[in-house]
């Protein structure tokens, strides 16, 4: 990208962080009352909350209806004042649809689903401000509200992107960084068993960096897993201690 | 909305509770109160004005863009502003994909018809150049959980949002027969929209023989029909609205219209009072937004 420089010669990016470093995660679990489960994530400038309904009897046409496990029903979608320039609609498009797609596939995988046959899980996902990172931010945001909602999961499921830069790779690129046109790897692990459940890259990058950006992005989704873990941990004790207290 | 259905012994009982003789409705408030609110301003950075506002289960999210745009035929000489209501799936399942539309609509028609007054915002403030360009403000209303009382809710989050709103300077260079508008680099360089007249929705509604206000879901579950209004600060009625599938007495209705301007005068100067407060704190105060 002319004139602008992703990443300059001491090391830094374009908002002072080094190449390793992630984003200010920010999060809080329990933001509503009426969803069974619910949580607000802000990575960096990206901001997302989630809503968890379920497990329920299917909604709608029973012909979704699946006979061994649970059917896991997401919504991604986006205000309309949540990018730079106005959306004209909040779901229904392209890469809205194509998102929730993902949501689905990476929570199929991670929800232990034989658990709940002829029942639904809804994970809805709603980004309030977007500034690159929306994929991984929506993951992080629906496992805690997963988690909220009492929902047994394998392992938390931990989302996050790199980009590779003048021979190094970066790690949580935010939206300017996305937009320069570099390759862009995102990755979903379980981190415990550092299981991969969902990859997706953009753009051209050499076979021989591959490996370099995947263990660059699998670290910054332990890191994550690590802060979200202590925020879940935070929220049970305080939860506790209201509920010995009101005994 | 939400769906949960009331046994009628439950409906009877708020019924009973409004219909005493010293009012007393479920959670204890007067026919008269308003439940616990809270708000903030400046909640999402990427938008010309936001705020964000809890009342009670209710939280409602507005983001404000204003936008480069040419004015409409009929109104050469003013900006527009365009409402747009959306209710997020994350309030309640029944609003997945297109399921909170007609909800939403309603919204947005009841707010467009609130601020389609030339007294409610100085619209003419907004225009540039007549006929050619002037600032288009898309107010963006995002329903995250419904607890009753929407209307209202969305009219205050959408006032706030309003005073939050700072609007780029512009100037106009005209070189021959053109005409350029310029931008200006300094962020602080802003105009303020004036919303001293800016209307608030107050929802009357009629429930056994008495009206209330700020109806909670349950008791919106029970309402025969309520009464819709957009008061401003002065008292005056900008637009008015019946709604359910209950009818009213003429005398009802001036009754409840009463009690509106009354309520909506009181609504309108403490907003103000808290906006006021929140920007004095100025750059010292962190915004919380969800995290709290």
């Amino acid at each position: 990208m002319a004139g602008l420089e992703l990443l300059s010669d001491q090391g830094f990016r374009i908002d002072g962080r080094r190449s390793h470093e992630l984003r200010k995660i920010q999060c809080r679990l329990g933001v509503f009352k009426q969803a069974d489960g619910s949580a607000y994530i802000e990575q960096g400038n990206t901001k997302v909350l989630a809503a968890v309904y379920g497990p329920h009897e299917v909604k709608g046409s029973r012909a979704k209806m699946l006979q061994d496990k649970v059917l896991v029903n997401c919504q991604y979608s986006m205000a309309t004042f949540s990018t730079g320039e106005r959306k004209r609609r909040p779901r229904g498009d392209r890469k809205s649809t194509e998102m929730t797609m993902h949501l689905k596939q990476t929570f199929d995988a991670a929800i232990i689903t034989n658990l709940y046959p002829r029942s639904q899980i809804d994970i809805y996902v709603e980004v309030l401000q977007s500034d690159g990172g929306n994929y991984c931010a929506s993951v992080n945001a629906a496992t805690l509200a997963l988690i909220d909602a009492g929902i047994p999961l394998k392992d938390y499921v931990c989302a996050c992107s790199a980009g590779f830069v003048n021979d190094t790779p970066i790690v949580d690129i935010s939206y300017l960084e996305e937009s320069g046109g570099g390759p862009e790897l995102i990755v979903t692990i379980l981190p415990k068993s550092e299981q991969i459940v969902f990859l997706e890259q953009n753009s051209r990058l050499h076979e021989d960096n591959l490996s370099k950006v995947l263990d660059v992005a699998s670290k910054g989704c332990k890191d994550i897993y690590a802060i979200l873990d202590r925020a879940v941990r935070d929220h049970v004790s305080k939860v506790s201690n209201v509920a010995n207290t009101t005994e | 909305m939400a769906d949960v259905n009331y046994s009628e012994a439950e409906k009877t009982f708020i019924l009973h509770g409004i219909q005493d003789k010293f009012p007393c409705r479920e959670d204890g408030r007067g026919c008269e109160d308003y439940r616990h609110m809270e708000i903030e301003t400046g909640v999402v950075s990427n938008t010309s004005g936001s705020a964000r506002l809890r009342l009670a289960n209710t939280d409602i999210l507005v983001g404000v863009k204003a936008e480069l745009g040419v004015p409409s035929p009929e109104k050469p000489d003013s900006g527009c502003i365009e409402f747009f209501v959306d209710c997020s799936a994350n309030a309640t399942p029944e609003f997945e994909g297109r399921g909170g539309e007609e909800l939403a609509t309603e919204i947005s028609t009841v707010l467009s018809r609130c601020y389609d007054n030339s007294g409610c915002l100085d619209l003419k403030s907004l225009c540039i150049i007549p006929k050619q360009q002037c600032w288009i403000l898309y107010i963006d209303v995002l329903l995250l959980e419904c607890g009753g009382n929407l209307f209202d809710a969305a009219s205050i989050g959408v006032k706030a949002a309003l005073y939050n709103t700072r609007i780029p300077n512009v100037t106009v260079n005209q070189e021959d027969d053109e005409m350029e508008i310029e931008l200006s680099d300094d962020p602080y360089d802003v105009n303020r929209l004036d919303i001293s007249s800016s209307p608030c929705i107050v929802t009357l509604s009629k429930i056994g023989h008495y009206h209330v206000v700020d109806a909670s879901q349950k008791e919106e579950a029970c309402c025969l029909a309520r009464l819709m209004m957009g008061v401003t600060a002065k008292g005056t009625i900008s637009a008015l609205k019946k709604e359910g599938w209950g009818s009213l007495n003429p005398e009802s209705i001036f009754d409840m219209m009463e009690t509106g301007k009354k309520i909506g005068q009181v609504l309108n100067t403490s907003l103000l009072n808290v906006l006021e407060e929140e920007e004095k704190s100025g750059n010292k105060r962190k915004t919380v937004g969800f995290l709290k």
